[in-house]
């Protein structure tokens, strides 16, 4: 029996209670936003600094997230380069004391894809000043090994691009990042739909992290609890035992019978 | 000059807008589907988006907008406001208000009089402030341009600018200075046309108008802005120039993002009277055409339109409003004072169409970069 998903999700040592992770982007309001979060039920919640005042408490969003219940992970979204990501997160930290980042390089305003060589800079200079750092990659089984060299708390590859909604597209390397890895590791970007969410555990995944496929949604709080009961349902499955799959029928009488 | 010249030589060699006329419903829907289905489609596939057989299925159309929109931008509408510098202009646009030749009140504002109107739009809540002026380097030079940004850069997080062509030194000293986006309109892609309307000045350079944007992009900004100017030829014909030159900056300049806005003749000084008027339907067929051929590119739209269509338009693949806007020099604190560039068709309030937008289900976006990022 797999007993990985029984166990509680753990990054940087802290024991986190649940596998969905929510982001607060894209919602037709903040109030909208901070029902969701809670259907969802979420612990760790990602804000954008380049959307938020982060010195200011009144801030929109930040007011709508009880800092009390949630672990906030501001992202670097919108750095172009290692020095910018580096520069907004130490802002950040001496403006709100936020240690853990999600680390986003995405020079590429289109698919925004994240730099693989910039992101591991960053990555390095942040880990030595004490941040805890989960970075947002392409799901490359290589780069993640460097990450987590580098101190990285989990990696964070993605299944499609952001807000595609076009499910794992990556599994083969997903697979191979978490039997690689030696940190958890969290499917982010391009899960569309609950289901996605179940093959990215199915693949291994330690948590998950959705944005868009919520904000979105005709009734984003609906789909938030859809979302929270498909990471309940995987954990269940996987802790079940699972049949597996087979390509062919098995045969009735056993094809090595002969050698009793 | 401008690497894009040469697609434009060929387009005219190979003229594209010779196949609007052939497409038939059945290619649209086909189109459609492809796109629905994930497809990628890119600017050779814009006169049949604008065909009249599209217009045939512009509900769909709208449709597919709205949900690439949705998937892309989410529920949100970005907020800005333009702010007037001058409007001296050493051009003779035929449709413009700033026309030399027009006998207007002319007025520069100074450092001071730009500050105080900026507290003013910062006191709205806005966060995105778009500089504009007319062409008139002796009024106003890069440094004011760049002075300007120093002044503001700690009040808005994102600084924009509508100005004359600069060369890539300029817009380098620009980007230094805290100006983030770059928007200038080619006004329109017919050079022979071009040459017409603009007949004297320095804007009478197509080629050096033209490069812009590219040197914009390799200079730095995020984010770079093109149009053409709706109601001086067939929209349709500029909708298929347009969308190459957004694919060209996009694939050339990676790092920043297209921006494509829409903005239809206005009356202005002058009396200038559209000879290819836009109606609302063509408008939205082209946005919508633009929402599918590029997801990911901001799509603006101003005050320069009635507020009526505005509305219906959010989330329609806009992504970008003004709102509250003057278009004369100094105009956010004297409205009697200096000529405007055009009549805003929409003279709703800031917080009159954040209420809107948010009565549309959308959330009014007024922060979206930050001086963090920037050393």
């Amino acid at each position: 029996m797999d007993e990985r998903m029984a166990k509680p999700l753990v990054i940087a040592g802290r024991e986190i209670k649940s596998r969905l992770m929510m982001g607060t982007g894209k919602f037709s309001s903040p109030q909208v936003m901070a029902e969701a979060l809670e259907a969802s039920g979420a612990e760790i919640v990602t804000v954008a600094l380049r959307r938020v005042e982060f010195g200011n408490p009144q801030d929109d969003i930040i007011s709508q997230i009880d800092q009390q219940r949630y672990l906030l992970l501001p992202n670097t979204s919108g750095a172009r380069d290692a020095q910018e990501a580096v520069r907004i997160a130490r802002l950040a930290r001496a403006a709100s004391g936020w240690d853990w980042l999600k680390l986003e390089v995405t020079p590429e305003p289109n698919y925004l894809l994240p730099d693989p060589i910039e992101t591991l800079k960053a990555a390095e200079i942040l880990v030595k000043e004490g941040f805890v750092v989960l970075p947002y990659i392409n799901a490359d089984p290589v780069l993640a090994k460097r990450l987590q060299d580098a101190g990285c708390a989990a990696v964070m590859p993605l299944g499609s691009p952001i807000g595609s909604g076009r499910g794992i597209k990556t599994a083969e390397q997903i697979e191979i990042i978490v039997q690689q890895a030696t940190v958890p590791v969290v499917v982010d970007a391009g899960l569309g739909l609950p289901s996605h969410v179940c093959q990215a555990f199915e693949l291994g995944a330690d948590a998950v992290l959705v944005n868009t496929a919520v904000a979105v949604a005709q009734d984003p709080v609906a789909m938030a609890r859809s979302f929270r009961l498909a990471v309940e349902s995987a954990a269940e499955a996987i802790a079940a035992g699972p049949m597996g799959q087979s390509g062919a029928a098995s045969a009735s009488s056993p094809l090595t019978g002969f050698l009793r | 000059m401008s690497g894009f010249y040469q697609i434009i030589e060929s387009l005219e060699g190979s003229r594209p807008q010779n196949r609007i006329a052939d497409c038939t419903t059945g290619q649209v829907k086909a189109l459609l589907d492809h796109i629905r289905t994930g497809g990628q489609a890119g600017p050779e596939e814009m006169p049949r988006l604008v065909s009249p057989a599209a217009s045939e299925l512009l509900e769909p159309m709208a449709q597919l907008a709205r949900a690439i929109t949705a998937r892309r931008f989410g529920k949100t509408i970005q907020m800005y406001a333009p702010l007037y510098i001058s409007n001296h202009c050493t051009n003779s646009c035929l449709y413009c208000g700033f026309n030399i030749h027009n006998q207007i009140v002319r007025r520069t504002s100074g450092r001071e009089e730009i500050l105080a109107q900026a507290r003013l739009l910062k006191g709205r809540h806005l966060g995105q402030l778009l500089l504009v002026s007319g062409e008139c380097p002796s009024q106003v030079g890069v440094e004011l341009l760049e002075g300007t940004a120093s002044d503001l850069k700690g009040m808005f997080p994102s600084l924009a600018i509508e100005v004359y062509p600069l060369d890539q030194e300029g817009y380098a000293r620009l980007v230094q200075a805290g100006i983030d986006s770059l928007t200038i309109y080619q006004e329109t892609y017919d050079r022979k046309l071009y040459a017409h309307v603009h007949p004297a000045g320095p804007k009478a350079d197509y080629r050096n108008r033209l490069g812009a944007p590219e040197r914009g992009a390799a200079a730095g900004f995020r984010q770079v802005g093109i149009g053409a100017l709706l109601g001086l030829t067939d929209w349709r014909t500029e909708s298929i120039y347009l969308a190459h030159h957004a694919a060209y900056l996009s694939r050339q300049y990676w790092r920043s993002q297209v921006a494509v806005s829409f903005p239809r003749l206005r009356p202005a000084a002058g009396g200038y009277q559209p000879e290819f008027p836009v109606s609302d339907r063509e408008l939205v067929q082209m946005i919508c055409a633009f929402r599918l051929l590029f997801p990911d590119a901001s799509l603006v739209l101003s005050t320069r339109e009635p507020a009526q269509l505005r509305d219906n338009l959010v989330g329609l693949g806009i992504t970008k409003m003004s709102a509250g806007s003057k278009t004369a020099p100094g105009g956010y604190l004297d409205e009697h004072g200096a000529e405007g560039q055009f009549d805003v068709f929409d003279g709703r309030s800031v917080e009159e169409v954040a209420g809107m937008i948010r009565a549309r289900g959308c959330d009014p976006v007024w922060k979206d970069w930050d001086r963090g990022f920037e050393g």
